[in-house]
């Protein structure tokens, strides 16, 4: 089967669930990696050397900036002439406009948030969460190509073999750009939970430290939120500590205690890193569904009821701002740091 | 400016959803306005504040239950409410819903801004508000967290994985928006009592001039997750220092770090 696999970067930073993107697509045969925008020579060479077949590269300076239509265009052209049975793309902001405008040009579907790919011959069941992940769908494409755009971490990332060659192919960029990129400005603290192998999360209870005397000239709520900071303060030691992602739940987000991107849960990411430690987090049902695949969740909260500890490997009852410092120091020792 | 904002009815997110004799059950949890096209009813009111002489109109394509829906993007603010209700539309995917979505669109025509929220709760995919883009032509600005019109102009801050961007278009467009545009407002009283007294227009597809869709995608299966069998561990000692060294320990053993 020949798949075409859409490798997603943005500068020349490739978003890594497109690496596992491909690592699947060889499972099925022939592997042709699809590169567009400027300036991409690296990633060019990456995807040889994590086994692409061949490589196609849109670089026209037109394609510089990301724009969904000219993407879209050029990635229908390419599908119409070359006729791939699948096209695979990591799940990014970008990867599901321009998978869904393909989609229309193509007449064909896609499957996002992909969990689970079967291929008979050249049928093609995808499986994927719904209601957050309450369930999952297993769901086929009558249209051809068949795309998904896959979920991070939920496929192997393949073996890098340095100094790998393979076929490079220049195309043209297609279509017409309905926007202009005019400023970008990178996030104060990258998140990216989905790819995150440790998320070290927080929860309302974390502005709770009874320790803890607010400046003066503080209302009620920003002594509350200034608390909050404090305690995310400690959750993010760790996980610096860790070299893991900052994660919140639903409720110290409403809060206003740390930004939406960090939400893990319902109407947020849904995260399976290694390790998930949830502090003062109780565990209400969109949370749970959010996190309950980590492999190893570790709860902190001093409600011994918390519904946090029926999902957890590791619980501990009691005052997280003692033993969240304790645990970050015990482990920066034994890990060496 | 003529601003339509999409929305969908679906399972409140409370809902404990799950597969029952191969249907998907809610329970006795009510249907509510998907949360995230809130945040597009929120987008449009803003819009229309900022832009004078502009009007609300909110669009769903569902069963009669969504005019509840409507109902709440009416209490809000919006200024109509139109639902494309037919009985063909049962299995629709994305691509179906956003050909029926740009016909209604059309059909209103004179429209200058379609606004989205990001997903639905329910199918989660995302797809949508780029699809309709496709269809209708128009330029598509997704994920904006601020939206700002001078004349026929529209900039928006993109919020994406790597940070934000400013990105502008010419209108029409459709825009899906993200949380930062803003917590969407109570339904005032005024504007409960309106709601409940307007007359939600139907459409079928024969007023929309077109057929249904054909849908391209198939579930054929539904799956309840693993019910995963965890027993906590519970970690205790006589102070902090002694619970972190028992718990690292733990931690180390799972080879996870």
């Amino acid at each position: 089967m020949k798949t075409f696999v859409y490798i997603d970067h943005f500068n020349g930073e490739v978003q890594p669930a497109s690496w596992e993107a491909l690592g699947l697509a060889k499972t099925f045969g022939a592997t042709i990696a699809l590169v567009f925008g400027a300036n991409a020579n690296d990633v060019v060479k990456t995807a040889l050397e994590y086994g692409a077949d061949e490589v196609i590269v849109a670089d026209d300076s037109t394609l510089k900036d990301y724009r969904a239509e000219m993407y879209a265009s050029t990635l229908s052209a390419l599908a119409s002439s070359l006729s791939p049975n699948l096209i695979l793309f990591p799940t990014t902001a970008r990867t599901r406009e321009l998978s869904a405008m393909s989609a229309v040009d193509l007449n064909t579907g896609v499957f996002t948030d992909v969990t689970g790919l079967e291929v008979n011959g050249n049928n093609v069941t995808a499986t994927r969460p719904i209601y957050e992940g309450k369930l999952f769908e297993k769901v086929t494409c009558a249209g051809k190509p068949v795309m998904a755009t896959i979920r991070g971490r939920a496929f192997p990332k393949p073996n890098r073999e340095a100094g790998k060659n393979g076929t490079i192919t220049k195309v043209e960029a297609k279509g017409e750009a309905k926007s202009t990129v005019e400023g970008y400005s990178a996030s104060e603290s990258a998140v990216n939970l989905g790819d995150a192998s440790i998320i070290v999360s927080g929860g309302r209870g974390v502005s709770n430290n009874p320790a803890l005397t607010p400046p003066a000239g503080l209302d009620e709520k920003q002594a509350e939120v200034w608390r909050a900071q404090q305690g995310f303060a400690l959750v993010t030691e760790l996980a610096k500590v860790l070299g893991g992602a900052v994660g919140a739940s639903r409720a110290a987000v409403d809060a206003g205690y740390i930004p939406y991107s960090h939400q893990v849960g319902q109407t947020g990411k849904v995260v399976a890193p290694d390790l998930y430690i949830a502090n003062g987090i109780s565990g209400a049902i969109q949370h749970l569904v959010g996190m309950r695949n980590a492999k190893v969740i570790v709860a902190i909260n001093k409600d011994v009821d918390a519904p946090i500890f029926k999902a957890a490997r590791y619980g501990v009852v009691g005052d997280l701002f003692a033993i969240l410092p304790a645990l970050t120091d015990v482990l920066k020792k034994k890990l060496g740091k | 400016m003529k601003i339509i904002a999409c929305i969908k009815q679906v399972p409140d997110s409370e809902a404990k959803v799950k597969v029952e004799g191969g249907k998907i059950s809610w329970g006795d949890s009510p249907l509510v306005i998907n949360p995230f096209d809130e945040y597009a009813v929120e987008g449009a009111l803003l819009q229309r504040e900022a832009n004078a002489g502009s009007t609300v109109t909110a669009l769903c394509v569902g069963g009669e239950s969504a005019k509840d829906a409507l109902k709440h993007a009416l209490a809000m603010g919006a200024d109509e409410a139109i639902l494309v209700s037919d009985s063909a539309l049962e299995n629709l995917d994305t691509v179906g819903a956003a050909k029926v979505l740009a016909a209604a669109i059309q059909k209103i025509g004179d429209v200058d801004m379609v606004i989205f929220g990001r997903q639905t709760l329910d199918n989660g995919a995302g797809l949508t508000p780029a699809q309709t883009a496709r269809v209708l032509g128009w330029g598509m600005l997704g994920l904006a967290g601020q939206i700002q019109v001078k004349e026929r102009s529209v900039q928006v801050e993109r919020v994406i994985e790597e940070g934000r961007q400013t990105v502008k278009a010419n209108l029409p467009v459709v825009i899906s928006v993200v949380q930062s545009i803003g917590e969407p407002r109570y339904p005032s009283f005024m504007g409960i009592r309106k709601a409940s007294k307007a007359v939600i227009p139907i459409w079928s597809l024969s007023d929309l001039g077109i057929t249904a869709p054909v849908a391209i995608i198939t579930r054929n299966e539904l799956i309840n997750p693993p019910v995963r069998e965890t027993v906590v561990e519970m970690i205790t000692g006589e102070s902090p220092a002694e619970i972190a060294e028992k718990l690292a320990d733990k931690i180390l053993a799972e080879k996870v770090l």
